[in-house]
């Protein structure tokens, strides 16, 4: 077999895309936890921790373009490129979001919850599903799993509408905590554009496996 | 949830322009005495398009190539089966004027050949041929020629030179005009860059390009890029079987079969 010095960097850039979505799912799990415990230490780690992941999507797109510049890559070598610079660019928007949930954190931390968290906890746990999923269906080139995972969305855009309904009824009932009713639904919002950025994903990967380009939204 | 296919911009069809074939070729077998170099190839090449043949070297795509001006009938031992038709007419036919056929169906091949004369009469050598004896006349032709071949402006002061005091890529160029001269409507190219650096490369490229306005070209390359940017069909060719053809722009993307995805992906053997 020829070619393999390319199939070597090919090889890499697939797992770095893993690499870089099983930090992305790390970060989303620890935002949230930080914030059900209001923990600003952790907090603060996770806003620093974007770094790595900013300049992992940076190195990702080096790969890529040294690739397409030395290589010229076809057919599914080509396509993996492309899907690697496109995932990328969706984890690397998944990780922002988890930033945006640890500055909250910090934004209420002289503030009591004047609820339980349960429903924010469960967006996040199906949000992490779902990139554990589109991970395994990357690397298996599973296009029934990608499928699959993007139907997960669906649950996701639910949670949203039904925790925007409660925290309306909060707000109405106690418009003191108008401040913190806001910052939730934010979140819940942020996770919904979470499971759109995963099924986006989900649909480079069914065109890295298949060559087609798919609406899965 | 709904699942809508996208439009990928990857047809069968190169375009929606209406097309003709100009070359249709039916249960092609090919052997050189016992050695079958083609076998059962069947294509519609697309009148004024660029088709390219590509394949590893001994995949019979030359051999293909010189198979639609016959020129293996020069070839001891080779003997063709099955149909090839230009413009309907079945070249393998017994009364096919074959000198008329090649005026047809010009072809530039892979080293420049030009003869040791004068550009001049390099360009004017098939007009000759034919019988063309008016010095206005083949004025005329000598001029359009190298300006389709894009090779006027650097000759025309050097006309009555000899064609072997040019460069490589100028060689090369006068060997397209000198195709051009006797007004083929097929101009078959096996692998005409090969032998050029990338500047003239590039001119011949630009050159193809303008050249399918008017006529169907076909080209053998073993530059995959080449075949990627110049033309509108690719077919590939393995051990003798044409194992693909299609657009251009979907066999590089999604090639139909696994062995012409290794081959352009340059994972062979």
């Amino acid at each position: 077999m020829t070619r393999m010095e390319y199939d070597h960097h090919l090889n890499e850039l697939k797992h770095e895309i893993i690499r870089m979505s099983s930090l992305v799912e790390e970060l989303l799990a620890k935002s949230m936890k930080a914030l059900v415990e209001q923990d600003i230490e952790e907090a603060e780690e996770i806003i620093e921790s974007d770094d790595v992941i900013d300049d992992l999507q940076n190195a990702i797109e080096e790969q890529c373009i040294t690739l397409i510049a030395t290589q010229q890559p076809l057919a599914g070598d080509l396509r993996i490129i492309f899907a690697a610079i496109k995932m990328a660019t969706d984890l690397e928007r998944i990780a922002d979001y988890g930033v945006g949930i640890a500055k909250t954190v910090i934004r209420l931390k002289d503030e009591e919850y004047i609820k339980p968290l349960i429903d924010l906890p469960r967006m996040t746990d199906i949000a992490c599903e779902m990139l554990k999923k589109s991970v395994q269906a990357f690397a298996n080139k599973d296009v029934d799993l990608a499928m699959s995972t993007a139907k997960m969305d669906n649950k996701l855009d639910q949670l949203f509408r039904q925790i925007y309904r409660e925290l309306l009824t909060y707000v109405m009932e106690s418009p003191r905590h108008i401040n913190q009713m806001m910052s939730f639904v934010l979140i819940a919002r942020y996770l919904e554009r979470v499971g759109d950025h995963i099924t986006n994903i989900c649909e480079w990967i069914v065109y890295n496996a298949t060559g087609k380009r798919l609406d899965l939204d | 949830m709904e699942t809508v296919m996208l439009d990928t911009g990857i047809s069968e069809r190169g375009d929606m322009q209406k097309s003709r074939v100009k070359v249709g070729i039916k249960k092609l077998d090919l052997f050189y005495s016992d050695f079958q170099a083609l076998k059962d190839v069947n294509m519609d090449i697309e009148e004024k398009k660029v088709t390219a043949l590509i394949g590893p070297s001994g995949c019979g795509k030359s051999t293909f190539l010189r198979c639609i001006n016959r020129m293996n009938d020069l070839i001891p031992g080779c003997k063709v089966t099955g149909d090839i038709l230009i413009d309907g007419t079945d070249i393998y036919k017994e009364n096919i004027d074959v000198a008329y056929l090649r005026k047809e169906v010009g072809m530039v091949f892979q080293k420049p050949n030009p003869f040791e004369l004068s550009v001049f009469d390099n360009i004017a050598y098939g007009p000759r041929t034919h019988g063309l004896r008016d010095k206005k006349k083949l004025e005329i032709i000598v001029e359009r020629s190298l300006r389709h071949a894009a090779l006027w402006d650097e000759v025309k002061d050097r006309l009555n030179k000899t064609a072997m005091g040019l460069s490589g890529g100028q060689q090369q160029r006068l060997c397209i005009a000198r195709v051009l001269a006797v007004e083929p409507s097929i101009v078959l190219m096996d692998e005409p860059t090969s032998a050029l650096d990338p500047i003239s490369t590039g001119k011949i490229e630009d050159l193809i390009a303008a050249l399918k306005n008017d006529y169907t070209i076909i080209i053998v390359t073993h530059n995959m890029q080449q075949a990627a940017r110049v033309s509108d069909y690719t077919a590939f060719f393995l051990l003798g079987d044409m194992i693909e053809m299609g657009p251009t722009t979907r066999v590089f993307q999604l090639p139909g079969d696994k062995r012409t995805e290794d081959y352009i992906t340059g994972r062979f053997g």
